[in-house]
């Protein structure tokens, strides 16, 4: 195994971990939001995306890449403005309306 | 000054990196209370937008033109997805978007693979481990959530679809694909090859939903949450990209801890969830318990009545289900609860775990409905309340209030978690008729004595105690 694969799992582990400790404190109220906005975050892939469509020569990497930009974004935004329409919901006082 | 650039470019971007990741971090600890969730999921957007930009500084970036339209078209199609989805609908639209970010997934790695083997006309073992395994996360991901998608959306029968020789044919496929893997391994120019296997990962995402039930929809949602995640995280190894390791590993683990209380909620294994095609084989155990049923009388009350009951308890506790957010009567409930306070009434809602169709969902239908949250409560707060409790009124939900859970070992829903409404002093039952629930089994609650039901669509009916509660 390569040194940089070692290194993904490494951080990948260590990533999980953090991820269980942090998201088992969060209670069932926020879970709908939080499936949302963990969502817009898994859509971080548009980073890959901008790497595999930049680069110059290879056309059909470039074609998939900038496919995966578009779905990759409409995960992105969607993902944390639906969130963030969810969350500006939630209120500890009912307000008159 | 340009050989400085180059010099610290690639540990400013890995820099950059390392800042969005400790955000995300941050974003969701603050997803931990509803005081501070709102900031917490902007922090996460802040994270993002430092990603992107520091990837777009990334010297192997040169199509800046093209990369500007595709995130216009997307950013375009998510804000207008958002603004316009409603609430009831949150379930498809992560669906959906569950969907998206698996299919990037796999085509960020099969354009990888086009673009290593087009320029090395070799493959490293390590390159090809992690794109195979992409290309299958990413793959399942994206035809597994467009298939539930079009299940929750009522466009195919929400019942679970089940043929003959179902895990044989599962079974080949799996094998296929992991011969696939093998050839392509040793020869890695066989494009046919990598597409047989790309669409042998499509087949198996539509294989893995096609059998799973309507009723056990939260699950496999949150499912293909953590999967996305996992996609995420595995282009990430194709990539070679911290960024995207991080960020999927923390989405994979979020998805798989919703999965597991999803499970718990419902008393099934994951392994149940996946492979049993629940409710398709409850038909005979449900009619066995319609005919027992059908000596045994119910109380059935009008909304006058009921609003007498309501008006002059102490406390009332309202337990929500699918069936009120169908009826569109969260608002009339709201209502209700307005006027009992105002009647010196406490009021406060008990959440099942499962109570919508996906986690969290009931809440945020209510607190859409201008409920605030500090009355919304998790089936452990309330339960212990129930006995102090002198009115329990149950709308839309049944299966999640039903006592055969605790103690009738023959039941297919023995040993659930329930909400304990029989407890209190009395319960009202509003549904539309007599018909089972999800699970296709009847509900011993509706015929207590201290049970009275009050048919009619919730939203109705809601209507009528509001304003007979009014002239109380």
């Amino acid at each position: 195994m390569s040194e940089t694969l070692i290194t993904g799992l490494v951080v990948f582990t260590l990533a999980s971990f953090v991820g269980f400790e942090v998201i088992n404190k969060i209670p069932p109220t926020l879970h709908t939001p939080l499936m949302s906005g963990s969502n817009a975050i898994s859509g971080i892939s548009l980073v890959g995306a901008l790497l595999v469509s930049g680069q110059g020569n290879t056309n059909l990497s470039v074609i998939l890449g900038l496919i995966a930009v578009v779905l990759a974004t409409i995960n992105v935004v969607g993902g944390f403005l639906v969130t963030d329409r969810m969350l500006q919901m939630f209120k500890k006082k009912e307000v008159k309306a | 000054m340009l050989q400085d650039m180059n010099l610290w470019l690639p540990s400013g971007i890995q820099l950059s990196y390392l800042v969005a990741s400790a955000l995300f971090i941050l974003g969701l600890k603050k997803l931990g209370s509803p005081v501070s969730a709102r900031q917490g999921n902007r922090l996460a957007a802040v994270g993002m937008l430092v990603a992107i930009a520091a990837t777009l500084l990334d010297q192997q970036v040169l199509n800046y033109g093209l990369i500007a339209a595709g995130i216009g078209i997307g950013a375009a199609i998510g804000a207008v997805m958002a603004t316009r989805v409603a609430m009831t609908s949150m379930p498809e639209m992560v669906g959906l978007l569950n969907g998206f970010g698996g299919a990037a997934s796999s085509l960020i790695a099969i354009g990888e693979f086009w673009r290593v083997t087009h320029s090395s006309g070799s493959l490293p073992l390590d390159a090809a481990v992690t794109i195979i395994l992409s290309v299958l996360i990413g793959g399942i991901t994206f035809t597994g959530s467009l298939l539930a998608f079009v299940k929750l959306r009522g466009l195919i029968t929400g019942t679970p679809i089940t043929f003959p020789l179902q895990q044989p044919v599962n079974i080949t496929l799996v094998a296929a694909f992991l011969v696939g893997s093998v050839y392509l391994i040793l020869h890695p120019e066989s494009v046919p090859v990598l597409m047989g296997m790309i669409v042998l990962s499509l087949l198996l995402g539509l294989l893995f939903v096609l059998p799973i039930g309507g009723a056990d929809t939260p699950v496999v949602i949150s499912l293909l949450n953590s999967f996305s995640g996992l996609a995420a995280s595995a282009a990430g190894f194709v990539l070679a990209n911290n960024m995207l390791i991080i960020s999927g590993a923390l989405v994979g683990a979020s998805g798989l801890i919703l999965t597991q209380i999803m499970c718990k909620a419902m008393n099934r294994s994951i392994t149940n969830v996946l492979f049993s095609a629940f409710g398709s084989g409850q038909s005979a155990t449900g009619g066995a318990a319609g005919d027992s049923a059908m000596d045994k009388t119910v109380r059935s009350i009008d909304a006058e009545e009921g609003a007498m009951m309501l008006g002059y308890a102490r406390s009332v506790v309202i337990v929500p289900g699918y069936g009120m957010a169908v009826a569109q009567a969260q608002h009339a409930v709201r209502e209700l609860a307005d006027q009992l306070e105002r009647l010196g009434v406490d009021v406060k809602y008990a959440i099942h775990p499962v109570a919508g169709r996906m986690p969290g969902h009931m809440n945020v239908l209510l607190a859409e409905a201008n409920v605030p949250y500090p009355q919304l409560h998790d089936m452990d707060d309330i339960n212990p309340e129930f006995e102090r409790t002198d009115v329990a009124l149950v709308i839309g939900a049944n299966d999640v209030v039903n006592p055969a859970a605790r103690h009738n070992q023959s039941s297919p829903i023995y040993g659930m978690p329930i909400l304990e409404v029989d407890r209190a002093q009395h319960t009202i039952v509003i549904k539309r008729g007599m018909n089972a629930g999800f699970s296709g089994i009847e509900n011993e609650l509706f015929y207590k004595d201290k049970t009275a039901m009050l048919f009619g669509s919730a939203k109705e009916v809601v209507g009528l105690l509001v304003s007979s509660v009014k002239d109380l």
